[in-house]
């Protein structure tokens, strides 16, 4: 094999593609050539390196310099003072948000810092799309290992020592599931790695497919060997294109190289892998209709018992797993279930994905311990509220989780310690909220979510979403009433306890947690017509205050309605007949000027009566 | 047209479980599932129109109609909620004066939401085609459509 000097990684995730790294790296391919390195530089495409927002990102390896946001101009530079005069370019660093000083490495980053790489060991190191570099970092090494010297009973109770739960939401030991599914009457037997991602705001599993997709395949012929299966599939979400393309290069190259396929490693073991495409049903998450989908039928859940692994595909004992669980099965075979444990809380081991999204400065995706805080992973690793707004709220689990306050902050996260405080750990999802979003507006938008989404198999979600969602756009249009927040707190039970499905039971999660802890933003709303966080269109108005004015142009430009009329260094006048509330004459108003006011309740009919 | 969907069905045997890959394809090359392709598909799985309505009506990936030549989606998943994607949503739908789910008159753009496209981090995220746009809001929506409109715009 070549050697190289330096290897440039540039992050191929989806969020860094849409930056444009594809050309980023054409560029750096062009340039390297251009000054004849290319015998000592290589450069590599890489799967998601985690921290999205600073995308493009290239990572120079062996150094671990960070580069960010590059753009094409940026190219030459970087070629000529790094790779040639050996001389890291500061500009192109991470400056952390408040400081001003670059770090130039990638591990004294705050954001990487903190974190414990387990399932995105391989994040931003291999390419996804060479099954060699997976070898290379002990790939596959340990299917070798359950192939040849473990029996199906000694890989299930290592997966069962080491306390590894279902990182699709629920926890369930994973142990537990494979021994039930190993003991079921019936052949074949199946195996499922659920890729259906369907929670907004989370995109663990996407990154995983995209960056580590040979680690699915690995932990799969584990459980398969396990279980005593001949057949898996591989279910991934139809709005994610390039993890379809990713696992169907690592399967094509995996069966090349006999990981993969009939008499895998010459042990006589056979595993077939599939691709199944969803087809954009939030519900087809839930397993049983997730096999209803690979079936070619709707997405109908049933009910269970049977578990399907005793009767799930086409009635044959089925073993479903979450993406995530799937990449911790390998490591936990090769280092074993004693260093597994020693990770994480009493109940609740190992390390877990969480894309931490919303209103914080360092957007990504972060592997942490469990039992870390989520005020250390929303302030160290997440560097706080972006514009140094106030910390209103974290949501996690999605449509079947709950928005937690700051009182909370200091919540150990696990399993437990997160359903008992309202909410659930979920698939992995932790969207951030500042002062400036409204909680009933976020409790209406998941049951407008859930209600969209819902099945219609049975009444108590298919009616109680929508009962849900009607009174909750009620509220935040000013026409609630008192006796609301009582019906939303029935309906929620019914909802909860009589609904067939995972979805159901958990989708009054949002409504019940905001009432819990923003009791107040509710009350605000019905009695007092007015949105604290300025949020709800129907209950404020915008106003551009002429004493602070300085006629700039700049909001009258930017008004996509051509609400506000003025003149240069003359008071504009924006004219609420027209003004469709976007907020962008709000936002682009200069910091030092703050002419434009947001009102609410009381001061937005003040205003009005006033005709200003 | 009919043709080209044998094409696609000589592909697959008659085993059911091929119905939403097939669904896919014929999504993908004619942009929606015709009337003529529904018997089709329904005659080479054993399965009975009816059914093979039911599944492709209940899948958000397929349409019953055709789309038009650009296809706008704008993410509204929580991430891109927080952040103001119901508000882009609202300046494309002023821009092409049309409503979500809808396609404008000359056929060029058709405008979707989608619930999360996993780019949380550069959110609100718009995607056209297969061009993603991260850090969209209400100025640069006339540029996004710009880039992705046809030199000549063709008249209704």
């Amino acid at each position: 094999m070549k050697q190289y000097r330096s290897h440039l990684l540039v992050c191929a995730g989806t969020a860094c593609v849409s930056c444009g790294s594809f050309k980023i790296k054409e560029a750096l391919e062009k340039e390297v050539k251009k000054r004849n390195l290319q015998d000592e530089v290589l450069v590599i495409a890489t799967g998601c390196n985690g921290f999205c927002e600073r995308g493009p990102i290239v990572m120079v390896h062996p150094e671990g310099i960070f580069y960010q946001r590059l753009t094409l101009e940026d190219v030459p530079l970087l070629v000529e003072e790094h790779l040639i005069k050996g001389r890291p370019v500061k500009r192109l660093m991470y400056v952390p948000p408040a400081e001003k000083e670059p770090v130039p490495k990638m591990k004294d980053i705050e954001f990487f810092k903190h974190q414990r790489l387990i399932v995105l060991r391989n994040r931003g190191r291999i390419d996804p799309e060479k099954v060699e570099e997976y070898i290379a970092f002990d790939g596959y090494a340990a299917m070798a290992k359950a192939l040849t010297k473990m029996t199906p009973k000694q890989i299930i109770a290592e997966i069962s020592a080491a306390g590894l739960r279902g990182r699709g939401g629920a926890g369930f030991p994973t142990g537990k599931k494979w021994e039930t599914c190993r003991l079921a009457k019936g052949t074949p037997k199946y195996l499922i790695c659920n890729g259906d991602e369907g929670d907004p705001g989370a995109y663990m599993d996407r990154s995983v497919l995209e960056a580590d997709p040979h680690a699915i395949l690995e932990g799969m012929v584990i459980g398969a060997k396990a279980i005593g299966a001949a057949k898996g599939f591989i279910y991934i979400r139809n709005e994610y294109p390039l993890a379809v393309k990713r696992v169907e290069i690592a399967i094509r190259q995996a069966k090349a190289t006999g990981l993969l396929g009939q008499d895998i490693l010459g042990t006589g073991f056979d595993f077939e892998a599939e691709i199944v495409q969803g087809a954009g049903a939030f519900v087809s998450g839930e397993e049983t209709s997730l096999m209803a989908s690979i079936e070619g039928r709707r997405a109908y859940p049933r009910q269970r018992p049977p578990y399907p692994a005793e009767a799930g595909l086409w009635g044959r004992p089925t073993n479903i797993n979450n993406v995530e669980t799937w990449a911790n099965v390998p490591l936990i075979i090769s280092r074993g279930a004693a260093w597994f444990s020693s990770i994480g809380t009493e109940t609740s081991k190992g390390t877990k994905i969480f894309s931490l999204v919303g209103k914080i400065n360092n957007t990504g995706l972060v592997e942490v311990p469990m039992g870390i805080t989520l005020r250390q992973i929303i302030f160290d690793i997440g560097g706080g509220i972006k514009n140094d707004k106030k910390f209103k709220a974290v949501q996690t689990g999605g449509p079947s989780g709950g928005c937690l306050p700051a009182e909370e902050l200091d919540l150990a996260v696990d399993y437990e310690a997160l359903s008992k405080a309202g909410s659930i750990m979920g698939s992995g999802g932790m969207i951030v909220m500042d002062e400036d979003n409204c909680m009933v507006d976020v409790a209406r938008y998941f049951l407008n979510f859930t209600q969209e989404e819902s099945c219609g198999k049975c009444v108590p979600c298919r009616v109680g979403t929508r009962q849900l969602k009607d009174i909750l756009t009620r509220i935040t249009e000013g026409r609630g009433e008192p006796a609301d927040l009582e019906a939303l707190l029935s309906l929620s039970d019914t909802v909860r306890k009589g609904s067939l499905c995972g979805l159901g039971q958990t989708a009054p999660n949002p409504v019940l947690t905001t009432l819990r802890y923003f009791r107040d933003e509710y009350e605000a709303h019905i009695l007092e017509k007015k949105c604290p966080a300025g949020v709800c269109k129907a209950l404020i108005a915008y106003s551009i205050l002429p004493e602070k004015c300085i006629g700039c142009l700049l909001c009258l430009k930017n008004c996509p309605v051509g609400a506000i009329s003025g003149e240069f260094k003359k008071v504009h006048v924006l004219d609420r007949a027209k003004c469709v509330k976007c907020g962008v004459c709000f936002d682009v108003c200069p910091a030092k000027v703050r002419a434009v006011a947001k009102l609410t309740g009381m001061d937005k009919d003040r205003a009005q009566g006033s005709g200003r | 047209m009919g043709q080209a969907i044998d094409e696609i069905l000589k592909e697959f045997s008659s085993d059911k479980r091929a119905l939403i890959t097939i669904l896919h394809r014929v999504q993908e090359k004619f942009g929606y599932i015709s009337a003529e392709a529904i018997p089709r598909i329904a005659r080479h799985l054993k399965v009975t129109e009816n059914e093979l309505f039911g599944v492709l009506t209940f899948y958000r990936a397929f349409s019953l109609v055709p789309k038009g030549r650009h296809v706008v989606k704008v993410c509204l998943g929580t991430a891109c909620h927080v952040r103001g994607g119901p508000m882009v949503l609202e300046e494309f739908e002023r821009k092409l004066e049309i409503k979500a789910g809808q396609t404008t008159p000359d056929d060029e753009f058709t405008l979707e939401t989608v619930n999360c496209i996993g780019c949380c981090a550069i959110g609100p995220v718009v995607l056209v085609d297969e061009d993603y746009h991260g850090h969209a809001a209400v100025p640069n929506v006339g540029q996004i459509l710009k880039k992705h409109q046809d030199p000549e715009p063709r008249r209704a």
